[in-house]
């Protein structure tokens, strides 16, 4: 791994430097990011909160290396970004990128050790038993050890998006990158949700987690509020909420 | 991703929608089956045509008069009478990659026995003529030499002759017939050699000895054609070319030839080539149901891409270069294409035993089973070229967000 450091010796793992991004509407330019610039460190959880619109989403497909800036540098882990071919970035965001969806966005009639290989299909340094090795201890780390060939259609929501983290995770990415991912689930769900991207923050992990719900920001070390395209607030949250705890508090009423 | 996955996602996204694969397949399977049984019905027509000449005799040379009539050019009655009495001898006396030689005088018309009469073909030849065309006696014997010298009125009939006039399996050896109220003796019965290829009964023959067909019947100097055999089928051209010599040297030629001299391996080869352009035909028009069968495939791979948009915006979400995913859809295709080649061979295979049964003469060449696999193949990447290329220019993101 590059060795990219901070002036205070920690490992940068995202640079942006006055990242723009225009989209041509017709006649009209739509000016959905007006130059952002900052740098995350390695085993951040950081949250990116906006109203509709200001530019989270498109935010993050940068950062995911899906799509590139208009005009401004992005960094990833030591390697500029902007001026790769379309399979360097395939390549990047196999090796270095986890998503996690709103919508799971898991294979169809596919069972959960086979939705998480998906990445490890397109890195030919994994054979089939490898493979399968990363997947089960992935979806060990996400609770589902005992849920390894039940099919997608087969789980709910809650189990469907620990699938999504497992596959996101199985690559052992330099960032995970989530848009929106407890948005399609109840509050005791997306609280175990939490609790999970909290364990994942406390091995080490670099998490991006984009999300419209102000609560959640309490739960992360870092968040940046985004407005019309540009960073309003980037605040370092010296008070971690525990996810566990909230969890535990909640009113148990029926389980799932 | 390594090719043994790329299969193993294109038989699930196959399996996953079996009839509508089955459909596109049936096309392909249509169209495969169509190719091999045209093929294997040319090819076995072919094999039968050449087999029927080769019965005749593979070292067979024939002497026509007049020039090569190939250009179709009118000619001179005249041209017509230029092989003669001279030439035969010329021929007899000289040859050295000629084994038999036999002049033909030919004629037809009735002949009668008591109240029976059948039309029937007069050959009038030499002795040679029974070992050039591999006649065999059955009955009885040939005439001889004395009896050409002799213009004698002796013959030997076919076994449709014998039948017709004296009934089935009646020894008419020693009876006499009459051949335009010449009597003639019969001195021998031919084994049978049934039809020909073309349909014609072989066995409704009348051979006597040339002289007396010439002088007697026909009141000619002149022959119809010379048969003549080289020592081996390989001698063939050196044969000729002796017996264009022996021929321009005995008509005293400086111009042009006026006889024509084909070998029956020229004959079958023109037979061939005539049979070879209708296997042609029958194979290009089957063909054009390959490619109707490619674009249906092209059709459902375009639907398989519109319908997986999500799938595919995962996959390159985590990490699938778009050559990734236009090989996914290639062998997809493929797998398709190739599959439905599998099938149409078998079908074709079953196909070409029932023209068997039914009788027609059919041989599956070899060559036509790889090469429907090899279409097809192309097929598979022809047409699945377009919906792979359709799907691997997909935005990611666009096509993740894809309801
Ligand atoms: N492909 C595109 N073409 C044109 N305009 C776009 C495109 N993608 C995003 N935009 C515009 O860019 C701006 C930012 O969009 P973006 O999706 O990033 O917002 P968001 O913060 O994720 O909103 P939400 O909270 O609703 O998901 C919007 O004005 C949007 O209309
Ligand atoms: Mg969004």
């Amino acid at each position: 791994m590059n060795n990219v450091t901070d002036n205070n010796d920690r490992h940068v793992v995202i640079e942006l430097q006055n990242v723009k991004r225009e989209f041509k509407v017709g006649d009209e330019i739509v000016h959905a990011l007006r130059g952002i610039s900052f740098k995350i460190y390695e085993g951040e959880f950081v949250t990116i909160m906006g109203t509709s619109g200001s530019g989270k989403s498109t935010l993050l497909n940068q950062l995911g290396c899906l799509d590139t800036p208009t005009s401004g540098e992005y960094i990833l882990d030591g390697t500029p970004v902007r001026t790769m071919s379309k399979s360097q970035r395939a390549r990047l965001r196999n090796r270095k990128i986890g998503f996690v969806f709103q919508n799971y966005n898991l294979l169809p009639k596919t069972t959960a050790v086979e939705n998480v290989e998906l990445p490890l299909m397109y890195n030919s340094k994994y054979n089939a038993s490898q493979r399968r090795e990363a997947a089960v201890k992935a979806l060990q780390a996400v609770g589902l050890g005992d849920r390894l060939e039940h099919k997608s259609n087969q789980m709910s929501g809650g189990q469907m998006q620990r699938v999504a983290i497992a596959r996101a995770l199985v690559n052992d990415p330099a960032v995970i990158l989530a848009d929106e991912a407890t948005g399609n689930l109840d509050t005791r769900t997306s609280f175990e949700m939490l609790v999970l991207f909290q364990n994942l923050h406390a091995q080490g992990r670099t998490i991006i987690f984009v999300t419209h719900n102000p609560e959640i920001a309490q739960y992360s070390s870092r968040n940046i509020m985004l407005r019309d395209g540009k960073i309003r607030e980037d605040t370092i949250n010296n008070n971690i909420l525990s996810a566990a705890d909230a969890l535990a508090a909640l009113p148990v009423n029926h389980d799932d | 991703m390594n090719i043994l996955n790329l299969f193993k996602v294109a038989i699930r996204a196959i399996a996953s929608n079996k009839f509508r694969s089955f459909l596109s397949m049936l096309g392909i399977i249509i169209g495969v089956a169509a190719v091999i049984i045209m093929m294997a019905i040319g090819q076995g027509s072919k094999e039968s045509v050449r087999a029927n000449i080769a019965q005749m005799g593979t070292n067979v040379i024939m002497i026509r008069p007049g020039a090569d009539s190939r250009g179709g050019v009118r000619r001179d009655p005249s041209e017509m009478q230029t092989l003669r009495q001279e030439d035969y001898e010329a021929i007899l006396r000289d040859k050295r990659y000629v084994t038999y030689v036999s002049p033909e005088v030919t004629s037809s018309g009735q002949v009668i026995y008591g109240a029976n009469n059948t039309s029937v073909s007069v050959y009038g030849e030499s002795l040679d003529y029974f070992d050039i065309k591999q006649w065999a006696i059955k009955d009885g014997e040939t005439f001889s030499e004395e009896d050409i010298r002799s213009s004698a009125k002796v013959c030997v009939v076919g076994t449709t002759v014998v039948t017709e006039l004296f009934g089935e399996n009646a020894d008419p050896v020693g009876k006499t017939i009459r051949f335009k109220s010449i009597p003639f003796r019969i001195v021998g019965v031919l084994k049978s050699k049934g039809y020909n290829s073309w349909g014609m009964d072989q066995d409704n023959v009348l051979i006597a000895p040339y002289t007396t067909v010439m002088k007697r019947i026909q009141a000619q100097t002149f022959f119809s054609s010379i048969n003549c055999s080289a020592i081996t089928e390989e001698l063939t051209d050196e044969a000729i070319s002796e017996l264009t010599s022996i021929l321009r040297a005995s008509h005293k030629l400086s111009g042009e030839d006026n006889f024509t001299i084909r070998s029956q391996q020229e004959m079958m080869e023109t037979m061939s080539s005539t049979m070879d352009t209708i296997t042609i035909i029958l194979v290009v028009a089957a063909a054009f149901s390959l490619l109707v069968a490619g674009i249906g495939i092209m059709n459902i791979m375009l639907v398989s891409v519109t319908e997986r948009t999500k799938e595919i915006g995962l996959r390159m979400s985590v990490g699938a270069r778009g050559i990734d995913i236009s090989n996914q859809f290639l062998i997809e295709s493929v797998l398709i294409s190739v599959t439905g080649g599998a099938l149409g061979v078998l079908v074709g295979f079953l196909g070409t035993r029932l023209c068997l049964l039914v009788g027609f003469p059919v041989i599956i060449p070899m060559w036509s089973i790889f090469v429907s696999f090899a279409v097809c193949t192309v097929i598979g990447v022809g047409f699945g070229y377009i919906p792979a290329s359709k799907a691997a220019n997909l935005d990611p993101i666009e096509a993740i967000r894809y309801e």
